[in-house]
Parts: C-alpha cells; structure tokens; sequence
C-alpha cells in the first residue's frame, strides 16, 4: 500500500501514527511545501517569549520519521491531484503514485485588500516558523508594532513580542477581543488584563483605510505610527487541491467521520476542512490542534483499513497572556451560570439537558473534567450539577463511573 | 499494564498519598527538609466529600486525549506509560483543558507535571506505597 500524506504538521503526523498502529509495512509520503522537521505550529508565540526553541518546538522526535518508515519530500510543493492516474504533481515537475491520499494542507492568512499595503516595508504574518523568525528579526527594543486582529493568532502574537518591543496597538474591526472563544464579560476582562498589565493599546470598531510605510490611517481617522505591521486578520482553508478536481468543499474541504472526502481513496483533515460542531450541531472549520490530530488518526486508520470514527468534534481552546489563562469548549448557548470573581470568571451554558459549553478564566484547574462533559455528552441527570458547577470534580460523577475509571472494590 | 487503582470505600481522606508523592517527586533525599514547611503540589489529588474521599491521579488512559492534544509533543506515552517532557512544555494549558480527570497540573517550575508512576523516582508509586488503609493499591486490571 502507497500512502501519500500533503502536509507535514498535527493532521500529519496523526495520519502517520494511525496508519501505523494498523500498517507497518505500507509505504508512507509526507510532501510539505515547509521545510522543517514537523514543529508544534502553535508554539511559534512561545519561541518569541523565549519558552521555547527550534530544537524543543519539534513536535516528534529527531527519529519520527525513520521510526515510522516515513519517506520525507520536503520544501516542495503538490500543485494538482490527478484522481485518476491516482497521483500528485510536485511544482519540480516530479509526479508520485498513491493508493490512499491524505490532503492536510492547512490554512494561510487571510490578508484583506487595503490600500496602501504594499507601501509597507516590514509588513509580517504570523503562521508559520519562518513568519515568526522574520517577526523577531525585524523588531528591537524601540519598535513600535501595530498588529491588526485581535484573535487568538493575533494575540499571541502580541503575548510573545510585547516584552521585546517599545510599544504595541491592536486594531480589529470587531468590537471586542477574542470573539469567537469569549463573551462579551470574558472579551472585556482580557482587554483590561492586557491594558494593565502590559500597557497594550485597543482600538476596537475599526479598520484600516489606508497604509502609508509607517503610519495606518482607521476608518475612523485616528492614526496609528509603527514601524512594524502584523496582519493576523484571519485564515483561508487550503482547499484548492481538492476543488479544482470536484471534490466537495463548503468553507472546508468536507468530510465524513473517517474523514473520507468526496473523492474515493482522498481523505483529508485538520484546518483545511469542514467539521460537525457536536456542541451547535452545525458544520464549521474548527482549526484546532486537537481536532487536526484526532481527523488526521482517524483517517490513518480508515486508510490502513481499519474503521476509525471521529465524531465529537467540538471546538476547545486553551490560550493565556502571561499568567491569565483561559480555557473554553463547546457553545455559549443555553442557560448560563455564572460565577465573577475580580479578575476570575466562570461561565457555564446548559442546553437540553447537557453542559453544552463552558468559559473559565483566571482558574482553569481541572477545567478538562468539564470539556469531557461537553465532548462526551453526558447527560446532566447522570451528573450532581450542584457539586460540579462549583468546581470540576469526578465526586459530581456517578459512582459507577468512578468505579470503572479509578478503581473500586475488586 | 499495572496502574494505581483507589477504592473509594477505604480511602481515609488523610492526604498521606499527597505528602508522599510530593516527596517522592521533589528530589531530596530528607522527608522533611522536601516538605517541611512547604506548600505541596502533588500530582495525586485527594476528593473529599461527606461521606467518602478518593485518591484520583493519571489513569494512563488507552486512548490518551492529552498526549493527542498537546501542542508540542511534550506528552507521549510509552508501553502504556504516559510520561512529559517538561523541557518541550510551554505551559499552554491544552491538557489542562483536555484530560478528563483533572491530573495535569503546573508544576512549581512552569512546565506542566502529572503522575508517572515513580518511574522517574526510581521506586514503586510511593502513594501506594505509603496508603496507611491499602486503598490505593497498583496492580494490573
């Protein structure tokens, strides 16, 4: 069995270990258009605040790939899929045979047209190991940064360069931070804490209108010098290798619960694709790092041949600014229970019987025992919600499942 | 593989396990240069309610949702054993976020721990070991 595997990060190398767990001996291809060992993509706004470096960012071991039998064509791009001939095109003209294929092709940033872009100099994204290496040589000690988005990427973007710079605003066109993981009580406690704590500077309800080399001028009028731009407005799914040859995308590439696409033998998984938000019931991108590996294993299997469902995908983040963590799942619809406590702030949303979703910010301890409630579906009933609102614990949970996942008598 | 089972029926809620494993885990030879007048941080976590109390640490699981969700490859697990490299954590609280169980925590240092069996301590669980009721036993199941 040939498999061939597009792309080189989480999706990947959870193809990798889920067709390994069932195919020893198949033939494995990863391509990737990067040219690094596979790198936790996240930790790149770790490597900026000096949590972590290149050599500890690899997101398997030196041997990953000779362990697993994996051929590596790297820094080399798959410009077309040709689903009859059951290959891919390299851009070095080269072509390579699959029998089961792996689409993981990720997201890029979303860079909206504004005028005047192209004027400036040191205008930077923030995706990838190469985005981040030539962020932090661009800026010093006296660079002023102005970042446009205020979401999760844009964020920690900020959280990694604030320390190393003189000064950084954030623009965003939303009228509050982090709004697809925060209400507006959460939205508006961060802003304060990042205000606060590191002076960074808001201007929210606004846009760029136009970019000269060091100055953005808003919609608004206000201007904003900086000497440094990030643009971390959003990202587009890479779906194109998969659209051009009828394969159905919605957003994202769609694909069942084995992450089997519309094309027989191409699977695909991670940020490139459309999953089913068991929380809302809705089809969306859930561009989350779990969910990439566990789309990515459960398509390894069906790959291999074993039958491998994923289907409680439901987004879950866990982000914090320094020592302020936030961890969040689900959706915020339903009743809500609420607990504030000066910079903490829990919210709880039921829905039919279930925790549907789920704020904590501030203490975050234990919060997973809440995420399994929500990824899991338990039934409230079987649950003592009055204990459990309190805090996260497994005293809430029926004593049969104790006994099965702790112990109990023999 | 033999893991660290609590019977809730026995378990005294003393919070031996806790002193122990703190101990265990802090490196020093001397019980109580490693705690005396400290505040622990065991990665075994006593639940104590009305009537009954237990002791809840890393249940190892076979379908880790942690080392699948952990952003930079610190968590792994090997012949059953789930063990962090505390030099590739970063501190993110994805596993925090993750694990059913509550059992990853930070440590004092910043990188994430949680229980590894004492395989690193060089000895059986000394939670199990040092139960004054046998309520936490470690044995294949």
């Amino acid at each position: 069995m040939n498999y061939v595997i597009i792309g080189n990060s989480t999706a990947a190398v959870g193809c990798i270990e889920g067709i390994r767990a069932v195919d020893t001996k198949g033939k494995i291809v990863v391509i990737s258009d990067e040219p690094h060992h596979t790198y936790g993509r996240p930790l790149i706004s770790y490597m900026l605040l000096g949590k972590t470096d290149e050599e500890h960012m690899k997101y398997r071991p030196d041997d990953f790939y000779e362990k697993n039998k994996v051929d590596t064509i790297l820094n080399t791009k798959v410009v077309s899929i040709d689903k009859d001939k059951k290959s891919v095109k390299l851009d070095n003209g080269k072509s390579v045979k699959y029998d089961k294929l792996l689409v993981a092709t990720g997201s890029r940033p979303f860079v909206p047209p504004m005028e005047g872009l192209d004027k400036v100099e040191k205008s930077f994204n923030f995706m990838t190991l190469n985005d981040a290496k030539a962020l932090e040589k661009a800026i010093d000690s006296n660079s002023n940064v102005l970042v446009i988005g205020a979401g999760l990427i844009g964020l920690k973007c900020v959280e990694g360069i604030v320390d190393k710079v003189k000064s950084v605003q954030v623009v965003d066109l939303a009228n509050r931070i982090l709004p697809s993981i925060l209400d507006e009580k959460g939205s508006a406690l961060v802003q304060k804490y990042l205000e606060d704590k590191k002076n960074i500077q808001f201007t929210l309800n606004d846009s760029v209108a136009e970019f000269t080399e060091n100055t953005a001028t808003l919609k608004s009028g206000k201007k904003i010098d900086f000497d440094v731009l990030v643009v971390a407005v959003g990202v587009r799914p890479n779906t194109e290798l998969v659209s051009e040859i009828g394969g159905e995308v919605r957003k994202g590439i769609v694909v069942n619960t084995k992450s089997e696409t519309s094309i027989p033998d191409i699977y695909a998984a991670g940020d490139c694709t459309v999953s089913h938000n068991i929380a809302t019931d809705e089809d969306q991108i859930i561009a989350i790092l779990p969910n990439a590996y566990l789309q990515g294993e459960a398509a390894g299997m069906n790959m291999a041949g074993e039958e491998k469902v994923f289907d409680n995908s439901v987004p879950m983040n866990a982000i914090g600014f320094f020592d302020y963590h936030i961890i969040t799942a689900g959706a915020y619809t339903g009743d809500k229970y609420v607990v504030e406590n000066g910079q903490e702030y829990k919210c709880l949303f039921t829905k039919d019987g279930y925790l549907n979703g789920f704020i904590m910010i501030g203490n975050v301890s234990k919060a997973g025992i809440y995420t399994a409630l929500v990824r899991n579906k338990t039934p409230l009933s079987e649950v003592d919600f009055d204990l459990i609102k309190d805090s996260p614990q497994l005293m809430a949970m029926a004593k049969s499942y104790r006994d099965e996942k702790l112990g109990g008598a023999l | 593989m033999k893991k660290v089972w609590v019977n809730e029926e026995w378990c005294l809620g003393c919070h031996l396990c806790e002193y122990n494993c703190a101990y265990a885990n802090s490196g020093i030879d001397d019980m109580v240069k490693a705690l005396k007048g400290k505040t622990i941080n065991p990665r075994i976590r006593i639940e104590e309610g009305d009537s009954i109390n237990f002791a809840v640490q890393c249940r190892h699981c076979d379908d880790p949702i942690c080392v699948k969700s952990c952003i930079s490859g610190a968590l792994s697990k090997t012949d059953g054993l789930i063990t962090i490299d505390q030099s590739k954590c970063v501190g993110c609280y994805t596993c925090v976020m993750a694990c059913p169980y509550g059992c990853i925590m930070p440590s004092e240092e910043g990188p994430m721990q949680k229980c590894e069996l004492c395989t690193k301590n060089g000895c059986e669980p000394a939670c199990v070991k040092g139960c004054p009721n046998n309520a936490i036993v470690y044995e294949e199941r």
